[in-house]
């Protein structure tokens, strides 16, 4: 049997998703015992997992060191990844949306200063709405920027809210709903589909079960 | 050290099956004018091309396709032309921070293609992929029936770019999401996601296709397509031809049959084509079109058994062995194609199959 190479984002909703591939017949004792090792094999049932930062799952994935993997649509739509997306895993659910200042008025007659982590994600938007933008990228601490009068607005991911709250911002447009995502590499779902389509096909049965 | 890289060795593979069937290699020049690609943007993998101004004020580039300058170059002519390439393009790759010189070999069709010219380039891909590695796969589609589909039921044209999104990521969830902004019926919509779950072996697929498409696309296309997908079935690489309707390119540019070749191993696809008679139209010509291309640089990583060894034999002679014992030892070892190193001593960091000193050639010669 041909083992299947799974990338799950480190963190609570990784250890969910492994949940939903043990039960899918795909279990890894090892991955869980307390250990800092990040390579975890059952040679029996040919899987093997590796636990990687969030963000690169996708490339792992597209770049065919993992066959499948879990990513958030942020990511997916961020980078544009050649991958299959075979399945909404209904899981971390938030949105990307655009945020400003309490009391904020766009004057469109000046250019949108957009202080974003997703710099593609916000061009895309702001293009399919004509509206042009100085795009300002930036790592992290996003909702500073209008406070501080680096930007107008901000583009990011808003879960509950909280945190735009506490900084006096508002969200005034979601672009997109996000959340987790099965993807496979195009190549490796030709050679290894029929494992694939199996464990797709479980989690596509818990998933129902559990709505 | 000694072998030659597997793009080189594909390359020479490749050039040898497609002299065989007739095709005639077409050689061209590295350059060509920068307005034939701000005219096809859409076409290129990459929209970045390098330029630079010639000496007449012409603005010209650096290829960073070969198809549209073959169409553009190639004299339109009563019979099918065959002709196969292998270029340097210049473009940017995805993930790079800048322009790479690729490989690229691939052959294209002009003139009046008919099903017998489809039936033959598709046998030329999965040739090629079957040559690369025997654990190959060509995903076929057909964006002529796909479109009569669509038309059939109605889809919005301005949903279909984000519906052929969908139908290419396998996205039952996004196809979903796209119907229901187009006002897709229930009915259509399963019909839809059906379509992206048919994928596999034609003799499998293909009734299932059937019964999808039956009054939905004209009988005598859906008849022409089950004759060329039937004629590959034929050949020994019926095994490697597999249907699937996830394979999408730009309908302004390809219509009719496009594939995509995929080998174990390698991440993604290393053979793309389709029929391009949309593009052929747009250039000012009246014949139609078919190609492929296979992306020589992706295999720099194909991992082959002659990659792990520089060599397959070594063999060690000594000081007093006399010149002719060595020659004939050597090409006694070398008599079955294997890769033969000659030495006094094993070279440091040497990978080679096996190592056989002088005496037992010539033990075994005895013997």
């Amino acid at each position: 049997m041909q083992m299947l190479n799974v990338a799950l984002p480190k963190g609570r909703l990784g250890e969910k998703v492994y949940a939903m591939f043990k039960k899918a017949g795909f279990p890894c004792p090892s991955i869980e015992e307390p250990s800092r090792k990040l390579i975890f094999e059952n040679v029996a049932c040919g899987v093997r997992y590796f636990w990687v930062k969030p963000s690169d799952v996708a490339i792992y994935v597209e770049r065919g060191a993992a066959d499948i993997g879990v990513a958030g649509k942020d990511i997916l739509l961020e980078y544009e990844p050649e991958v299959y997306e075979l399945l909404d895993l209904d899981l971390g659910k938030c949105r990307m949306a655009v945020a400003a200042k309490a009391g904020f008025r766009d004057d469109t007659r000046r250019k949108l200063r957009v202080a974003t982590k997703f710099t593609n994600i916000a061009s895309q938007y702001y293009l399919s709405q004509g509206r042009d933008i100085d795009i300002i990228h930036l790592n992290g601490s996003i909702e500073i920027a209008p406070i501080l009068g680096l930007s107008d607005v901000i583009v990011d991911i808003v879960e509950t809210g909280t945190t735009l709250k506490e900084n006096d911002l508002q969200v005034y447009d979601t672009i997109v709903p996000i959340s987790a995502r099965l993807i496979a590499n195009r190549s490796g779902y030709k050679f290894k589909g029929d494992q694939i389509d199996r464990i797709v096909e479980s989690i596509q049965q818990q998933l129902q079960a559990e709505k | 050290m000694m072998t030659p890289s597997p793009s080189q060795w594909v390359a020479d593979t490749l050039g040898g099956l497609y002299s065989r069937y007739g095709y005639t290699q077409y050689k061209m020049s590295k350059f060509e004018e920068y307005d034939l690609y701000a005219r096809n943007k859409d076409f290129l993998i990459s929209e970045q091309v390098i330029t630079f101004t010639d000496v007449s004020g012409k603005l010209m580039a650096l290829k960073p396709d070969v198809t549209l300058s073959i169409v553009k170059n190639c004299k339109a002519a009563p019979t099918v032309q065959k002709l196969y390439y292998n270029e340097n393009v210049y473009r940017v790759t995805k993930g790079a921070m800048g322009f790479r010189e690729i490989r690229q070999m691939g052959l294209e069709c002009l003139g009046p293609i008919d099903g017998y010219c489809i039936s033959e380039v598709l046998l030329l891909a999965a040739k090629s992929l079957t040559a690369i590695s025997r654990d190959a796969v060509l995903d076929i589609s057909h964006l002529g029936l796909l479109e009569e589909l669509l038309e059939s039921l109605r889809f919005p044209a301005e949903h279909r770019p984000a519906l052929l999104k969908a139908i290419g990521e396998k996205s039952p969830h996004e196809l979903t999401a796209v119907c229901g902004a187009a006002g897709m019926s229930a009915e259509d919509t399963a019909l839809l996601q059906k379509l992206i779950a048919t994928a596999g072996a034609p003799d499998k697929v293909l009734p299932r296709l059937e019964d999808l498409l039956r009054g939905k696309v004209r009988p005598e296309r859906l008849d022409r397509f089950r004759e060329v997908i039937g004629s590959l079935l034929q050949s020994s690489i019926a095994p490697a031809i597999r249907l699937d309707f996830s394979v999408v390119d730009d309908i302004h540019y390809y219509n009719g049959f496009v594939f995509k070749g995929f080998v174990s191993g390698l991440p993604g696809s290393v053979l793309s084509g389709g029929q391009y008679d949309k593009l052929v139209k747009k250039l000012g010509r009246t014949d139609r079109a078919i190609g492929f291309a296979v992306y020589l640089d992706m295999l720099e990583h194909l991992q082959t058994a002659a990659q792990e060894n520089d060599v397959d034999t070594l063999l060690i002679y000594e000081e007093d062995t006399p010149l002719a014992t060595v020659r004939a030892a050597a090409k006694k070892l070398a008599a079955d194609g294997s890769r033969v190193m000659v030495q006094r001593a094993v070279p440091e960091d040497l990978r080679c199959g096996k190592i056989i000193h002088i005496r037992e050639v010539a033990d075994h010669a005895d013997a």
